[in-house]
């Protein structure tokens, strides 16, 4: 069975029926300007762990959700 | 050289020593042939290859062995065809077979913009220095008997690219050769050793912590695939990587013989026969970063539906087996090869879902980096910094997942 997320509106749904967004996160320890916006452009945290993101409910209820993931198994916690 | 005349492969394990020149973290296709070409090319063997689990566990044995240089921007055409011809040598120079085999790849136009794009991919493979030709969809019907080149009357074959050169090579042969021919020379392997961390003097790396205890370097190479990140971040070194699952399925026997490698960029999909008979396909990523090597049917559902729209005669066999890989995919869909900013630490990366035919080129001009201390020209336009510079290697197109 294909991984499912839960959505407040429309309860659980196959993952395929969402889009994927990315929350950028800076660290804080890079403080040139510059830097800091090569990061926020183009690096990424890409954690081996529990990460929080948000998804798209693109083929139901065209809504935003921020869901909690861990990236090693695709366990999903609120 | 063929199967029967083959001598057993010979790899010598030795205990890990307190210090190298070279420790290269990672024993897939790139970290093996990075310590190869060190030792024959630069006579650079006091070089240690640290795995984590067996060599080849990693994307290296999971690929679907597509070796290509059809890329979309000169920098890439030179590159790949660097590896391409390297490949194509390598049963001679190693003396092992890899089971390589030319079956030229077929890359199929379904529309006005497909066929732009192959045409467009021709001449810019053409002018810098690799072999594809744009054909029409009869001779994409004499090169593929088995396709239906109305596309199940939703997508016609309109034209396509027939890179001559596209080929296959079994991938744990190739890690074996580039294993066996570094050890031969002196290079330590060590498997079921896992980096856990950098020794470092102020910001410079001096060598690496393991599950065995710390390990002196003057260089330490990168060339874990999907686990880079980590690998990166006990250096300090933020990269432009996600890790992404990749899947892909083989069937059961097809009779007949399929020649060569079919690929529709518009429909996310491509497939060739093994040695065994076997159809092996492959498709997109998994949507969603992660580091799960779990595999769905979703992807089964989707890519056999896209199989058979090009093949009708795919839909009498069946799936056989399914595995995934985690991929390092980079922003750009295009390699990322060379220093860091951090002196001691140098990293061959972002080989997401097409980095099996970069093995060759990317082992030999990170040997010559890491010999000389100067970047190979072949390599300069993937190094890291080229985000910071505003200089991306966009070329999504020829990436493909292949
Ligand atoms: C399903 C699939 C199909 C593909 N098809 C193609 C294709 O047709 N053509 C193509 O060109 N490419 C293809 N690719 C991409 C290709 O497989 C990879 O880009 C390539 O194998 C990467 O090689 P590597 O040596 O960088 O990484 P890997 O082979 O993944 O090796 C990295 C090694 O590092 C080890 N490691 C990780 N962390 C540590 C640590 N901390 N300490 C010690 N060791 C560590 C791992 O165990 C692993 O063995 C495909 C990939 C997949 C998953
Ligand atoms: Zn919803």
């Amino acid at each position: 069975m294909s991984i499912q997320i839960s959505c407040p509106h429309c309860g659980k749904r196959p993952i395929e029926e969402f889009t994927y967004g990315e929350i950028p996160r800076v660290p804080d320890h890079i403080t040139d300007p510059d830097a800091r916006n090569v990061d926020r452009v183009f690096m990424y945290t890409n954690p081996a762990g529990v990460q929080t993101e948000r998804w798209f409910h693109l083929y139901g209820c065209r809504r935003w959700l921020t869901v909690r993931r861990d990236t090693r198994d695709n366990q999903m916690s609120e | 050289m063929n199967e029967f005349q083959e001598q057993k492969i010979n790899l010598t394990w030795r205990e890990p020593k307190r210090s190298y020149d070279v420790v290269i973290v990672g024993g897939g296709g790139h970290g093996l042939a990075a310590a190869y070409y060190l030792a024959t090319r630069h006579g650079i063997t006091n070089v240690a290859v640290l795995e984590r689990n067996y060599i080849g566990s990693g994307n290296s044995g999971r690929n679907t062995t597509i070796i290509r240089a059809n890329y979309g921007i000169p920098e890439s055409v030179k590159f790949y065809q660097r590896s391409v011809d390297l490949y194509q040598s390598l049963e001679a120079e190693t003396d092992r077979w890899i089971m390589h085999k030319q079956k030229g790849l077929i890359n199929i136009a379904h529309n006005e913009a497909g066929l732009r794009t192959e045409r467009a991919r021709a001449a810019v493979n053409v002018a810098f220095g690799s072999k594809t030709d744009f054909i029409t969809s009869a001779e994409v019907k004499k090169l593929c008997p088995q396709i239906d080149l109305s596309g199940g009357g939703e997508y016609p074959v309109l034209g396509a690219s027939y890179h001559h050169s596209g080929s296959t090579a079994r991938h744990d042969r190739v890690v074996w050769a580039y294993a066996e021919g570094a050890m031969r020379r002196g290079v330590d392997v060590h498997q079921r050793i896992s980096v856990t961390g950098m020794l470092k003097e102020g910001h410079k790396v001096t060598g690496v912590q393991t599950t065995a205890g710390p390990i002196s370097a003057k260089v330490v190479m990168s060339a874990v695939g999907g686990q880079v990140t980590q690998l990166a971040d006990m250096a300090g070194v933020r990269l432009p990587i996600r890790s992404h699952p990749l899947q892909a399925f083989v069937t059961n026997h097809y009779s007949l013989s399929f020649e060569p490698i079919l690929a529709s960029p518009a429909l996310l999909f491509y497939v060739s026969q093994t040695a065994r008979g076997e159809m092996l396909m492959g498709a997109e990523i998994d949507r969603q970063p992660s580091y799960s090597y779990g595999t769905g049917h979703h992807l089964l559902q989707t890519t056999s539906y896209r199989a058979i729209t090009l093949l009708p005669f795919l839909r009498d066999l069946r799936i056989l087996r399914q595995w995934t890989g985690v991929c390092d995919m980079s922003p750009d869909y295009s390699p990322i090869m060379g220093f860091t900013g951090v002196e001691g630490f140098v990293i061959t990366s972002g080989w997401g879902t097409w980095g099996f035919k970069g093995i060759p080129a990317s082992g030999e001009q990170m040997a010559e980096l890491i010999a000389t201390g100067k970047i190979p020209e072949l390599i300069a336009p993937f190094a890291l910094d080229r985000f910071a510079r505003d200089r991306t290697m966009a070329d999504r197109g020829s990436a493909g997942t292949h």
